[in-house]
């Protein structure tokens, strides 16, 4: 039999749905990890429902992953879907509208009947009535095929049904030409101790592979040649594990030991689960009662010299801040992780938003400005996460680090940085008093270093430092309780000129694309990928646009007036209802437009690119 | 007490329930709020010896006394309030601890009781309200070696920090609580609180409160307290025995002090504190003694599941009928801490229970201490390149 013809593609989007105990999520990310082998540049997105084990064969039990990969660069996981696998007609019906016009549609057919139609609420077999007529339809009996691989295994009926997603992951390996090693070599690991499951699974991956191969309904194959990356060594990251790892790259460069107090909450929880496996790094992990106790384990640990951590989503964030504000006027590091999601109050618990950056730039009483910075990739969480350590100590103030729910759960090929390379991170803890009082020496803990601006960290065990602090306003320098009007507004000056001395730190604004052009666009957080994807497009088609992204939007870079005097027109894009758009309306009052998307999922480049192709004509 | 209204007055609608022939006391402000200046350090010792050493570690020469544990702030408690009595021992009982100052910590809440760690030569946290028990549970986390003592009130740990004083409790951390207990708002000026009695009239309150009252020691035997233990503002030996008990234990040492707020529920535990009444109405027990009180006269016995009182005088009861108490029975601790404002017995006074069981921040460090002898010291090079890797060119 001859081999298929096999076209080459610079990208391709795929998209695997099911409902949540088909293994779709399984499914893509061993696609993702033949992808990787196959040296392409690549983005994930996760999508999964909120409840744990939905109906099945219902529209809201549906999990979806979808893959974009190509031989050039990748920033997004993808606008519109070029393979959509659909385990059954509510997957179908989810997702049909992402799939672009002429793209390819898998489904298991053997899904296809009168019970499902009915629990995804449709009328009629979409395979029969025309509707999936602007695509290429392959139909597959996915259950059949994967129970007649397996009849003579001796496994039930159930464990032979939950295999099939092995039987659709060799096909849609074999159609994108990608390797099958690393999933063989996966499942070979993962069921060592379940021989029979083992050969199932590795049976089905075959039979999926070589199916592709035999239908007729395949006329060719695809391939998508290696990207140009950077010379090094790679992994695939997820943000989650970027942002863990990042908390322990700052332990192991600081030697501080990490206490990360935290409550359950989707989806943060992952980095209480990721660090709650490395107490060999010298990591303490605190699961408390509730987010104001995980917020409050966090501030003592604080107090004790440990660098303090805590995470959260959402609602959980606004729980937090009142003791944010504690944290805020006593002076002590201390890093305040939220993975955004769809809100307000539990809004979509598992969906990506840029929710809360109003609440964590004002969201506490009294005026009480913090750092907020904000990670703009997976693996960029890593850094982010080192940083936010770092500036935490350095200046003596919580700092509130932003990632969302898209960051959390994406994942990107990751150049595995060097420890060496990171920036100093130097603990200085006080020693001796610093102060003449009445020619005795004494500790005053709120006399400042003359460049940050930080009070010093005096750790408990000091002999000759007891001191006090509290949420009571303090006398500049001594510490001590005081109602005086004048030292009160100096106090509050102080405490908003420490905050933005961090300027310091921020590097100079890159701009990208066209530094010529009139328009400007401006984001922040997750929505890099989608903003640069876009620009180079519109750069492509002739339109003149540049973008910056801002790693800080607390303190705002130094030369961010200087780069928007540059530029007429602006443009924010942001998964919410307008956040940055209007504190840069209010600093800079010049005329920003606003971009939104708030439907839990992130912006597609083209998204992007048709409203700057409006903008600029 | 800046921040109340030095005009304010007691509550007129409120009937204070005094002992027969008692007269509330007048306002004069324990020793503790006025030290002679000389004897209020400031910064370290003069001469800093080698190593960790404070005024309590070691060489007879430092012997620490109460002036080296009280800072040079002012105490703005209502004069007369019980909380200086309270103060004063703590202050008292520190060197006997012979834990060096820079050792200790004192985290409080918010309340009038919560000001405590400003008066202390120790480290200290003043931090929000009810959440002192978060706030220790971090700091033993991260320093298992501290001295840690928490601050709090019956409004600050039983109402708003609800959550937090429970889970403490089942956790056992390795700290000190004192819940001042003076069964009303007091910071902000007179409002009832969870430990009120029901029909409490207050600013809040005109017309009698009506939530049923918490009683302190059972809620923290429910939660799972390991050590429980009253005491009183007006028996400052009782209360030190107690303190110290509450420290030589290893895990969350609770007591409960009944604390006479005499601005705004002035009287409150007179019949227990006082002395025309104190010896009837209450009782001081100790663990393997039998139950007795008003001076041997009178003893405690258990007939079935309930304590009743028995006369130890009039020849049908002799001392070995009374109960023999055991502060590590569960089942005992449970009928005494329902001995609850009952005018058929007296109110105890005490360790209500004592168990041992490790406490969390030592099963913390042993657990990471194990992963560490089982997997060795985690590399940050061998972390980063985990899993799948591969080599671009
Ligand atoms: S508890 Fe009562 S007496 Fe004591 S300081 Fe507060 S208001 Fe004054």
């Amino acid at each position: 039999m001859a081999l298929k013809p096999v076209e080459t593609l610079p990208e391709a989007t795929v998209l695997f749905a099911g409902d949540s105990g088909d293994g779709m999520q399984l499914t893509g990310t061993q696609f993702t990890l033949a992808t990787a082998y196959a040296m392409n540049d690549l983005a994930t997105l996760p999508d999964f429902p909120a409840e744990i084990r939905a109906p099945v064969g219902t529209t809201y039990g549906v999990s979806g992953f979808q893959l974009h990969f190509g031989s050039i660069d990748i920033r997004t996981p993808g606008d519109e879907v070029d393979l959509l696998v659909a385990m059954n007609p509510a997957a179908l019906k989810v997702n049909v509208e992402r799939v672009r016009i002429g793209g390819t549609i898998l489904v298991n057919s053997n899904a296809f009947e009168k019970r499902n139609f009915d629990l995804a609420n449709m009328n009629s077999n979409p395979l029969e009535d025309g509707s999936l007529d602007k695509y290429r339809v392959i139909q597959v009996e996915l259950t059949r095929l994967t129970r007649e691989t397996l009849k003579d295994t001796g496994l039930n009926q159930k464990e032979i049904d939950r295999s099939k997603n092995m039987f659709a992951l060799g096909l849609a390996l074999w159609l994108y030409s990608r390797p099958v090693e690393p999933a063989q070599k996966w499942v070979a690991a993962k069921f060592a101790k379940k021989p029979d499951i083992r050969d199932a699974n590795l049976e089905l991956l075959k039979k999926g592979y070589h199916f592709g191969e035999t239908t007729e309904q395949f006329v060719t194959r695809y391939e998508v040649t290696p990207a140009k990356l950077k010379p090094g060594r790679y992994r695939a990251i997820m943000g989650v594990q970027a942002l863990a790892m990042g908390i322990v790259a700052a332990a192991n460069k600081s030697g501080l030991q990490v206490v990360y107090g935290s409550y359950p909450i989707t989806p943060a929880s992952d980095i209480l689960h990721t660090l709650s496996r490395y107490k060999n790094h010298g990591i303490v992990t605190i699961q408390a009662e509730d987010e104001i106790a995980a917020i409050g384990t966090a501030i003592g640990a604080a107090f004790g010299g440990s660098l303090a951590i805590t995470g959260t989503s959402g609602p959980g964030i606004a729980l937090k801040g009142e003791a944010m504000g504690l944290a805020h006027i006593i002076e002590l590091p201390l890093v305040i992780i939220n993975v955004q999601r769809g809100g307000p109050s539990t809004g979509l618990p598992t969906k990506t938003e840029q929710s809360d950056l109003l609440q964590a730039l004002y969201g506490r009483n009294g005026d009480a400005p913090m750092p907020v910075i904000a990670a703009s990739t997976p693996g960029d969480c890593f850094e982010v996460a080192y940083e936010v350590c770092r500036i935490a100590v350095k200046y003596m103030t919580p700092v509130v680090l932003l990632s969302d729910g898209y960051l959390a759960n994406g994942s990107e090929p990751w150049l595995i940085p060097n420890p060496e390379d990171l920036k100093p991170f130097n603990v200085k803890f006080a020693d001796k008093p610093n102060h003449v009082v009445d020619d005795e020496p004494v500790f005053w803990p709120y006399l400042r270093d003359e460049t940050t601006m930080a009070r010093p960290w005096a750790k408990p065990g000091t002999a000759g430092l007891e001191h006090r602090v509290g949420g009571l306003e303090k006398h500049n320098g001594s510490g001590n309780v005081s109602y005086d009007a004048q030292n009160h507004e100096l106090m509050i000056k102080i405490r908003a000129e420490k905050i933005q001395r961090i300027q310091a730190e921020i590097a100079p604004i890159k701009i990208f694309g066209d530094p010529t052009a009139d328009l400007l666009v401006v984001g922040w957080g997750s929505t890099k990928g989608a903003i640069e994807a876009g620009v180079t497009r519109a750069n492509e088609a002739g339109k003149k646009v540049a973008s910056i992204h801002l790693r800080f939007v607390n303190p705002l870079p130094s030369d961010l007036g200087a780069v928007l005097s540059q530029f007429s027109q602006y443009l924010v894009p942001e998964m919410n209802n307008g956040q940055l758009v209007k504190v840069l309306r209010s600093e800079y009052l010049l005329p920003f437009e606003a971009l939104n998307k708030i439907q839990g999922r992130p912006f597609g480049p083209s998204e992007i690119a048709a409203k700057i192709s409006e903008m600029v004509g | 007490m800046s921040d109340k209204n030095p005009d304010s007055k007691p509550n007129n609608g409120r009937k204070p329930t005094l002992p027969p022939g008692m007269k509330p006391k007048g306002a004069k402000p324990p020793s503790a709020s006025k030290l002679p200046p000389g004897m209020k350090p400031k910064g370290p010792p003069t001469a800093k010896p080698e190593g960790p050493q404070g005024p309590a570690g070691g060489d007879g020469a430092s012997k620490a006394t109460r002036a080296d544990f009280s800072s040079d702030q002012d105490v703005r408690w209502c004069p007369g309030c019980g909380d200086y009595a309270i103060l004063a021992t703590v202050q008292r009982l520190m060197p006997e601890l012979g834990v060096p100052r820079e050792k200790v910590v004192f985290v409080s809440g918010i309340g009038c009781s919560s000001r405590f760690p400003y008066y202390m030569n120790t480290y200290g946290m003043h931090s929000i309200h009810g959440r002192a028990p978060t706030i220790v549970t971090g700091l033993k986390s991260a320093r298992p070696d501290l001295d840690v003592w928490m601050i709090t009130g019956d409004g600050d740990s039983l109402s708003i920090g609800g959550n937090h004083i429970i889970h403490i409790m089942r956790r056992n951390v390795n700290v000190q609580i004192i819940m001042f207990n003076n069964q009303i708002y007091g910071l902000t000026k007179g409002q009832y609180s969870p430990t009120s009695e029901i029909g409490k009239v207050t600013k809040s309150t005109p017309f009698g409160s009506l939530d049923h009252p918490f009683n302190p020691i059972a809620l923290v035997l429910g939660a799972e307290a390991s050590f429980a233990a009253r005491t009183m503002d007006r028996d400052p030996k009782h209360m030190k025995e107690i303190l110290k008990r509450a420290h030589d234990y290893r895990g969350t040492g609770f007591v409960e002090v009944y604390q006479n707020c005499n601005i705004f529920n002035d009287g409150a535990f007179f019949q227990f504190t006082e002395k025309e009444t104190k010896s009837d109405r209450a009782i001081f027990f100790e663990h393997k003694k039998p139950l007795t009180y008003a001076g041997g006269t009178k003893g405690l016995r258990l007939n079935g599941f309930s304590l009743e009182s028995i006369d130890l005088e009039n020849g049908n009861f002799g001392i070995d009928d009374c109960l023999v108490y055991d502060e590590t029975s569960r089942d005992l601790a449970g009928i005494m801490a329902r001995v609850y404002w009952r005018p058929d017995l007296p109110q105890p006074f005490g360790v209500f229970y004592r168990e041992d069981r490790p406490s969390y921040d030592d099963l913390l460090h042993k657990q990471v201490q194990s992963v560490i002898e089982r997997s060795g010291k985690g590399s940050l090079e061998k972390l980063l390149s985990e899993g799948e890797t591969w080599e671009v060119s």
